[in-house]
């Protein structure tokens, strides 16, 4: 039989989950709206994103309650400050996917520069990367989390390939600098993304293994930048 | 940093009679912190502090078997060659409820010392105020040393208690869930004194209240069914025990 306390933390996990999805979702419409040259999309992305901070802060103070009011030790404990920390890289998460509609927006104003073939494959790997960090939270799988936390280095890759490739058009032509660096923000924006998924994905290592694995080790690929 | 150790629990069973009540307890008792020791009831908690200053030993047909060593003498406490009076002044017990004495403040405080023939007035003058000043008491009784004890409230009561238990400067404090008849408040006091004189004095406590075992000591033992099932440091016991039913028993889903 369940006790309220544990009803409460299975609330709440489903509410991490509901921003989540909205997260998700907000990743996907905003790069469809850049590489559909759909500005609708894009604009319902930054239209949406009060919602997302509302209920950042209605976790966060549903998890206050529950420390305050249940006094949480071990494994609850775990799941209620892991809760809090992916809540904020959720939100942040929340506000890149907005960031990637401005500029969506602003490009959809100017002819393409170049068809998009890296950005879609690097946002799909992101958001990836999310989906799987949240289910690993769920489920309380840290194989899967570690997983994701590998996957980052893909998507780094794939960022300075971007950054090259659109250096490369800005020396041969002036014209596209003002596009090209907007590309190059897109690009740095779902390589932030990525890095809050490693976050989430840290954060339930720690809840399912009680071990904080950040700053850990810095692989070779990031001492560069 | 070498841990020092005040005391060592090394291979301990005890038996009330052909009742087993502890099972191959081992538990080493670090100097000047507080150890405590959580469980659900009938766990043998009681039972385990109680070997620490001998008092089993009043009643028949109880038995110890294995070792406590206290350092830095290396006695073992529970051997039948150690006087148990001699033990229980170095080794003191605080009680669940408060239980002065039907005496005055001061001769509740100085009890343990006549009990050892301390008679000189200026001696135990002295002992009574640093001890009552250790309790965290000595403000609220110094001008009525010689009231009935019983006209404390429960808290002060307790503390009184504590007082008489520091008279004789003992080496090892027992606590046995000293705060269950207390106010929130007289038990936040409690506890902070616990905190102070750990400085001094190496303490176990027995409790029930698991946030208590959390703000006041530096170790805990998880016991269950007269064994210890898991011994660590107090945080980490408290954010990620390594033992499963330590788990459900400190996150309340035992059984």
């Amino acid at each position: 039989m369940a006790t309220i306390f544990e009803k409460e933390l299975t609330d709440l996990k489903g509410t991490v989950l509901k921003l989540g999805s909205m997260v998700e979702k907000a990743i996907s419409d905003s790069i469809k709206s850049l590489v559909e040259r759909n500005s609708k999309l894009g604009a319902d992305v930054i239209d949406k994103d009060p919602q997302v901070n509302a209920l950042d802060v209605e976790i966060d103070e549903e998890c206050i309650r529950l420390i305050a009011l249940r006094q949480p030790r071990a494994g609850d404990l775990r799941l209620i400050t892991t809760a809090m920390k992916i809540t904020t890289d959720l939100e942040r998460i929340g506000d890149l996917a907005v960031d990637v509609s401005e500029r969506a927006l602003e490009l959809n104003e100017e002819p393409q520069l170049k068809p998009y073939i890296d950005i879609p494959r690097m946002a799909e790997i992101a958001q990836g990367m999310v989906r799987d960090a949240l289910d690993a939270f769920v489920k309380r799988d840290s194989a899967l989390a570690r997983d994701v936390i590998a996957r980052d280095d893909m998507v780094d890759n794939l960022n300075w390939q971007v950054f090259n490739e659109l250096l490369f058009f800005m020396i041969q032509d002036p014209k596209t600098v003002s596009r090209a660096v907007k590309i190059t923000y897109v690009s740095k924006y779902i390589e932030r993304i990525a890095d809050h998924a490693t976050n989430i994905a840290e954060m339930v290592v720690y809840l399912v293994e009680g071990k904080i694995i950040r700053h850990m080790t810095v692989p070779d690929d990031k001492k560069k930048n | 940093m070498v841990k020092e150790l005040k005391a060592e629990v090394k291979r301990l069973n005890f038996y009330y009679g052909s009742v087993q009540a502890l099972k191959e307890i081992n538990l080493p008792i670090e100097r000047r912190k507080v150890t405590a020791l959580i469980g659900p009831s009938g766990c043998g908690k009681t039972t385990f502090l109680r070997c620490f200053n001998r008092m089993h030993d009043l009643y028949p047909h109880n038995r110890y078997e294995g070792e406590i060593t206290l350092y830095p003498d290396n006695i073992n406490i529970i051997s039948p060659e150690i006087d148990p009076i001699e033990i229980r002044m170095q080794i003191s017990m605080v009680f669940q409820k408060p239980n002065p004495f039907p005496k005055s403040i001061y001769e509740n405080v100085a009890y343990g010392l006549r009990v050892r023939g301390v008679s000189k007035r200026a001696v135990l003058d002295e002992k009574v105020e640093k001890s009552l000043r250790g309790a965290a008491l000595w403000d609220e009784v110094k001008d009525r040393l010689n009231h009935l004890a019983f006209d404390l409230s429960g808290g002060q009561q307790q503390r009184l208690c504590i007082a008489r238990a520091l008279a004789t400067d003992p080496r090892i404090l027992l606590f046995d869930e000293p705060t269950s008849a207390l106010d929130p408040t007289a038990t936040s006091k409690i506890e902070e004194l616990i905190i102070q004189l750990k400085n001094e004095v190496t303490i176990i406590i027995v409790t029930h209240n698991m946030q208590q075992a959390a703000r006041v000591s530096d170790y805990t033992a998880f016991m269950y069914i007269g064994e210890i099932v898991e011994h660590d440091k107090t945080d980490k016991i408290f954010t990620a025990p390594s033992n499963r039913l330590t788990e459900e028993y400190i996150t309340g889903r035992f059984g």
